[in-house]
Formats: C-alpha cells, sequence, structure tokens
C-alpha cells in the first residue's frame, strides 16, 4: 500500500503507542505511590536492601544504549550502513548486558529469601512485602520490555542489512530508536524510586 | 461502474471471494464486516444468556440455575456484551467501515495493524470462551473482577484476565490507528470544521482508547501476577489495599463507558440532520463536547466506589466532578432536540432507533445523577436500580445507536435495502420490550432488591414477572430485526448510492463501496451537513 510510505504517520502512530506505554507503567508508580505515602520507613528499609551497584551498572549500561542507537540512526541517515549496523549489534548487546545484571541481581533476593513466600520476606513488615512486590512487578515488567526492545532492535538490525531499511526510508529504525529510548525513560524513573531516594 | 465491480469490495475480483481473502484482507471495509460478523454473534451470546439470567429470577429461590451458575451466567453476559460486543462494536465494525469513506480516504493510516487488531479481538474471544471450560470452570466474579474474590476464587479467572488484556491491547492499536488516520488521511478540502460528528467522536474514543486501556491491561496484569504467585499487593494481609485495585478498575473502566456511548453519540449526530433534513444545530458544540466528554470522563472513576470506604472530600470530589460531565452530554441532547425543532422530520427506521437512543439516553442520564450524588448512591448501590440504570445507558443508548447505524449503514454496505415496515415493527416490539425490561429493574432497585444475586424476597417477585416478560418481547424484537437485516441485505432491493440523501461522503460512491473506496482523493467543497449537497464530494 502507498499509504504506509507516509513517515509522519508511521512516526506520530508510534508515539501514540508510546503514550499507551506510558499509561501501563503509570498504573505501577500510582502504586508506588501510594504504597510509598503510607509505608515510608518500610520502603526505605526495602530500599536499602537492593543493590545499588547493580541498579547504577544498568543505568549506565541503558543511556549508553540509547546514545549508540540514536548514533545507528545519525549514521543510516548520512548513508553509513556499516557504522549503523555495528551500533545497533551495540545497543542489542548492552540490553542482553543489562538483563544478565537483572538477572544476577534477582538472584540474590531469591537466594536471600527475599521474593513473596520467601522465608525473610515473610518475616518482615507488611510495607516491606508490599514494597518487593512492587520491586519485582515493576522490574520484571521493565525487563519484558528490554526484551521486546532488543528483540524489536535485532529486527530491524536484519532489516538495515537486507536493504529494507535505508537511508530513503529510515522510519522503521525511527520507532525502533524511539520505543528503546522510552525503555530506557522507564529506568530513569524506576532506578531513582527504588534504589537512589530511598 | 464496470460491471464486475457491481458488488463492489465485497466480490473485488471475478471470482467468489474464499475465507481466506476475507480474514487475512486489510481492507478496512473487510474488517470492519469481520467485526459487524462477530460483535454481531457476541451480541447475540450474551441476549441469549442475559435472557437466561431473567428466566432464573422469574420466582424467588433456584428455578434454573444453582447460584454458582448463577454467577457464572451473570460474569459471562457482562464481559461478552462489555468487552466483546458493546467496546469493539461501533468502532471496530462502522468505524472501520465509514471512518476512511467519511473523510475521503483509501484506507485507514495502518491497514496491517487494522488486522492484527481484530485477530487479537477473535484470540482474546477464544481465550475467554475457553475459560468456560477449563481449569477451575467458568469465572464467577463478575465482569468487574473485584478483589478479594477474584484473587481467591478456584475458578479459571486467570484466563480470562489474559482475554481482557489482549482485547485491550487490540482496541488500543485501533485507537492508535484512527487518531493517526484521522490526522493524517483527510482529503483536499476535509478541513476539521467539516469532519462528519460521527468522525469527531471516534476521534475522542480513540484517545480515550490509548490512554485508559493500558491502566486496565496493567491491573489485569497485576490481578493475574496476584493469582499465581501472590505479591500481596492488594492483600491487606500482606500490606496490600484491595481499594487501589477499584480505583485501578474504573480507571479504565470509567472512561471505558465513553469508549461505548461516544461512538454511539455519533451514530447518532450523522442520523438526526439527514432525517430532520435539517443542517445539524450547533455543529462545533456537538464536536467540542465529544473532546470533553472524553476529558472529563476520565476524572470520574471514583463515583463507583462511593460505599467502598474511600475518603469523604474524594467522594466529594468525584460526585461534583460527575455532575460536571452531565453538561457535555446535556450540550448533545439539547444540540440533537434543536436540530430536530421545526425540521422535515421522516420517521424511517434509523431514525426511529436515533430518536429511541435520545429518549432512552435521556432516562439513563438523569438515573446517573441520583447514582452520582453520593448520598442517594448510599441507598441504590448494588441494587438492581444500577443495573437497570447502565442498561438505559449502555443498550438504549449504544445498542440503539448500534441497531441505527445496521439500518443506516448497511444499504450503503451492502447495496441492498430491507424491509421497511417489517424494521419499523421490530423497532416498535423492541422499544416496548426494552422498557418493559429495564424498567421495573430500576423500580424493583428503589424496593431495595440487590443486584447479582439468584435469589430474592418474594415481595420483589411482580416487577421481576414483569422484567422476564420484557426480557421474551426484546428477544422476539431483536430476532425479527436481525432477520429482517439479513434477508434485506440477501435479497432486498437494490438501494442506490445514496438512499437517505446524505451529505458526507461515503454516499458519494457507489453502494457497496469499490473495493479500492476512494482512489483518488476527492476535493471536498462542502460540510458534512449541507444537505442541498447531497451526492457531491
Amino acid at each position: 500500500m502507498t499509504m504506509q510510505r507516509d513517515a509522519t504517520a508511521a512516526r506520530l502512530g508510534m508515539w501514540l503507542f508510546l503514550f499507551s506505554e506510558l499509561l501501563l507503567f503509570g498504573g505501577l508508580f500510582l502504586l508506588y505511590a501510594v504504597y510509598l505515602a503510607r509505608y515510608p520507613a518500610d520502603f526505605v528499609a526495602g530500599g536499602r536492601q537492593l543493590d545499588l551497584l547493580l541498579g547504577t551498572g544498568n543505568t549506565i549500561l541503558l543511556i549508553t544504549s540509547s546514545l549508540t542507537v540514536a548514533l545507528a540512526l545519525s549514521a543510516l541517515q548520512q548513508g553509513r550502513r556499516r557504522l549503523c549496523l555495528g551500533l545497533l549489534c551495540a545497543t542489542v548487546l548492552a540490553s542482553l548486558l543489562f538483563l544478565v545484571n537483572k538477572g544476577v541481581e534477582w538472584q540474590a533476593k531469591f537466594d536471600h529469601g527475599l521474593f513473596p513466600g520467601g522465608a525473610r520476606l515473610e518475616e518482615t513488615a507488611p510495607g516491606q512485602k508490599v514494597f518487593f512486590g512492587l520491586y519485582f512487578v515493576t522490574t520484571g515488567l521493565h525487563g519484558l520490555h528490554v526484551l521486546i526492545g532488543a528483540a524489536l532492535l535485532l529486527w530491524i538490525l536484519g532489516l538495515v542489512g537486507s536493504g529494507r531499511v535505508t537511508e530513503q526510508d529510515p522510519v522503521m529504525l525511527e520507532n525502533g530508536a524511539l520505543y528503546w529510548h522510552l525503555v530506557d525513560l522507564i529506568w530513569i524513573f524506576i532506578f531513582p524510586l527504588y534504589y537512589l531516594l530511598l | 461502474m464496470a460491471k464486475q465491480n457491481d458488488r463492489g469490495f465485497l466480490q473485488a475480483s471475478d471470482r467468489q471471494p474464499l475465507l481466506f481473502d476475507w480474514i487475512f484482507s486489510v481492507d478496512h471495509k473487510r474488517i470492519g464486516l469481520l467485526y459487524l460478523y462477530s460483535v454481531g454473534a457476541f451480541f447475540l451470546a450474551g441476549v441469549a444468556l442475559g435472557v437466561l439470567l431473567r428466566l432464573e429470577l422469574i420466582a424467588p429461590g433456584p428455578t434454573i440455575a444453582t447460584a454458582q451458575t448463577y454467577n457464572a451466567l451473570f460474569t459471562l453476559h457482562g464481559v461478552v456484551m462489555i468487552f466483546l460486543f458493546i467496546i469493539p462494536g461501533i468502532p471496530g465494525a462502522f468505524g472501520n467501515l465509514m471512518l476512511p469513506l467519511q473523510i475521503g480516504a483509501r484506507d485507514v493510516a495502518f491497514p496491517r495493524l487494522n488486522l492484527l487488531s481484530w485477530w487479537l479481538y477473535i484470540l482474546g474471544a477464544f481465550m475467554a470462551l475457553t475459560s468456560l471450560f477449563s481449569g477451575g470452570g467458568p469465572p464467577d466474579t463478575g465482569w468487574t473482577f473485584y478483589v478479594p474474590f477474584s484473587s481467591e476464587t478456584p475458578t479459571n479467572v486467570s484466563l480470562a484476565l489474559l482475554a481482557v488484556f489482549i482485547i485491550g491491547f487490540s482496541s488500543i492499536l485501533t485507537g492508535v490507528n484512527f487518531v493517526t488516520t484521522i490526522h493524517r488521511l483527510r482529503a483536499p478540502g476535509m478541513h476539521w470544521g467539516r469532519l462528519p460528528l460521527f468522525v469527531w467522536s471516534l476521534y475522542a474514543t480513540a484517545w480515550v482508547q490509548i490512554l485508559a486501556t493500558p491502566v486496565l491491561g496493567i491491573t489485569m496484569v497485576l490481578l493475574m501476577v496476584e493469582r499465581l504467585i501472590g505479591l500481596g499487593l492488594f492483600d491487606p494481609g500482606r500490606g496490600g489495599d484491595p481499594i487501589l485495585y477499584q480505583h485501578l478498575f474504573w480507571i479504565y473502566s470509567h472512561p471505558a463507558v465513553y469508549i461505548m456511548i461516544l461512538p454511539a453519540m455519533g451514530v447518532v449526530s450523522e442520523i438526526i440532520p439527514v432525517f430532520a433534513r435539517k443542517p445539524t444545530f450547533g455543529y462545533k458544540a456537538i464536536a467540542a463536547s465529544s473532546v470533553a466528554i472524553a476529558a472529563a470522563g476520565s476524572l470520574v472513576w471514583g463515583h463507583h466506589m462511593f460505599v467502598s470506604g474511600m475518603s469523604d472530600t474524594a467522594i466529594l470530589v468525584f460526585s461534583l466532578l460527575t455532575f460536571l460531565v452531565a453538561i457535555p452530554s446535556a450540550v448533545k441532547v439539547f444540540n440533537w432536540v434543536a436540530t430536530l425543532y421545526r425540521g422535515s422530520i421522516s420517521l424511517e427506521p434509523p431514525m426511529l432507533f436515533a430518536l429511541a437512543f435520545v429518549f432512552l439516553f435521556s432516562i439513563g442520564g438523569l438515573t446517573g445523577l441520583i447514582l452520582g450524588s453520593a448520598a442517594t448512591d448510599v441507598h441504590v448501590h448494588d441494587t438492581h436500580f444500577v443495573v437497570g440504570h447502565f442498561h438505559y445507558v449502555m443498550f438504549g443508548g449504544t445498542g440503539f445507536a448500534f441497531f441505527a447505524a445496521l439500518h443506516y449503514w448497511l444499504p450503503k454496505v451492502f447495496g441492498r435495502m430491507y424491509n421497511m415496515k417489517a424494521a419499523t415493527i421490530a423497532w416498535a416490539i423492541i422499544f416496548v420490550g426494552f422498557n418493559l425490561l429495564y424498567f421495573p429493574m430500576m423500580l424493583v432497585g428503589l424496593h431495595g432488591m440487590p443486584r447479582r444475586y439468584y435469589d430474592y424476597l418474594p415481595q420483589f417477585q411482580q416487577l421481576n414477572v414483569i422484567a422476564t416478560a420484557g426480557s421474551w418481547v426484546l428477544a422476539a424484537g431483536l430476532l425479527l430485526m436481525f432477520v429482517n437485516l439479513y434477508r434485506g441485505m440477501r435479497r432486498g432491493a437494490a438501494a442506490g448510492s445514496n438512499p437517505w440523501q446524505a451529505a458526507t461522503l461515503e454516499w458519494v460512491l457507489t453502494s457497496p463501496p469499490p473495493a479500492e473506496s476512494f482512489s483518488q482523493p476527492p476535493q471536498v467543497t462542502h460540510g458534512p451537513y449541507d444537505l442541498q449537497q447531497a451526492g457531491k464530494p
């Protein structure tokens, strides 16, 4: 169809979809706000048990990957396809490292019995149970988005490689990059709320 | 038009289209019809369940169903009617069919995404139906899935939640598609002041779909996770708060009633000027009120929770906001009435359904204010009054508008006309049956009969018998209407391209419309209700 060449429409559609993603996480941030107001001390106690080092590492990884995907788009627009492919590979690699880190972090929580139904969490105050419940569901849903974003970028990488996303028609990569920035953006909120402020 | 194009998009090539030519078609008109057939089928299923519910309530005590079966029946009736009929009904079917035609476009902005929406809808519907026959038996929570019951009950709630999540995703994609289409694909000359009011209503609806549905999505996800591993986010024993579930649920589900009613108002705004032979009164006010309803309607969810233990301040604020939504709704009603004033009214079937909409929706809206004032709400909360009110708005409103749209647009879609006399009789039977069914519900609710019980005290029986008899009248009327429409679309007389002499763009095309709709965008030269210009782009 000729209409699918309307790059403005494709970008507009992507932005609308991103709004809906923001509101999906919005529900979780709403719960966070209400429960933080109700259990401030327990949230502080819970936040102290998160691994600041891994969290910071993951933040650096995601911000860097946002940079590489933006550079990949610029590279494609300048017709430097090989550079674009390399930068996309770097982005996907960063996302995988993020997930590995997240896995290590979760595993440590499991080992300490800090999971719903886990021995140590069951002994704590209700506020901490809520904190860790929110922590797992928020970071889990975000991790799922990282995975989806990585798969999306991998697919677009294939399209760039086979010459179907090109200098003249880069809108697929633009939209993939937009999605990736959203994943990054949500983490930029999660990181201070769970790791830094408490 | 060439001979082979007589059947338009219904048969785009020489050969008879096969099933695959339909279910994998990216043509907005075929997708619209796919939606129409699917929502129609689920509507009939929902009606059958509703008739069974009423039959159970014809007498106190167990009549045809046990308490557990009754719970499953009303849950299923609600889920099918809300998520599979009313929400996708008018936007999915008539939005897809008519939106591109009305703005002079060739298709929607993302045709393949459009097909994906329908497939997701069907997948969700299939999962909802599967939940009945698998796991711990049919869900028995009601369509609202309130915790703590929904996180505890052994019935197959998780699968139903996943189904709702997927249908919600389909709804978001439709919203994204429509907003983009309206922004990008209007024909030359089709500026915002010339958009048909149906398009305006779809535009407002699409924004609500995009912004509200994700909140339902996350709520369903949280509830699923709750059932799977017990996070305790809504469990007071673990520090959670069940009221928060209700907040999250209604943050979506109240705007969702505007997803249901706004397109219906759009349909009525199309029909009334055409059959009153007068340009619509207050075009800008009607268009703006659609957007105002969408905006204000997003802030009133708390009025579902006046007796849930919310703070008094919150109740006051939500009650006030609820009254504010009544203003743009009333703006529409007054404008419709003003359009009728001194018009040359012809009472053909689409108009009859549209007028019934105005009447029934007004009753539904005014009884809504009784529920919206906190003091009276305490008395009627969770009684049959709510059920009656809700059906006046949703069935008397959206349902009747859906029927109006069927009678108004199907001659365009199929190029054939139904039997007017049979349609008028069907309308009369439906109208009588409807009021017989739902008005006694409101009365019995005021007397104190609670909703969602299979049993009741003997003093409520008389009104319940009337309501049950009404359900039979209503079902008979619906049967007549559908048979008449089916026969008309199969064998009716040729309708011509513009049987109602309407001035919106879809009537410029042949009936049925050609496969490529507007292959060349038309140059639009007049507003949607300049009826002297009917038949010209």
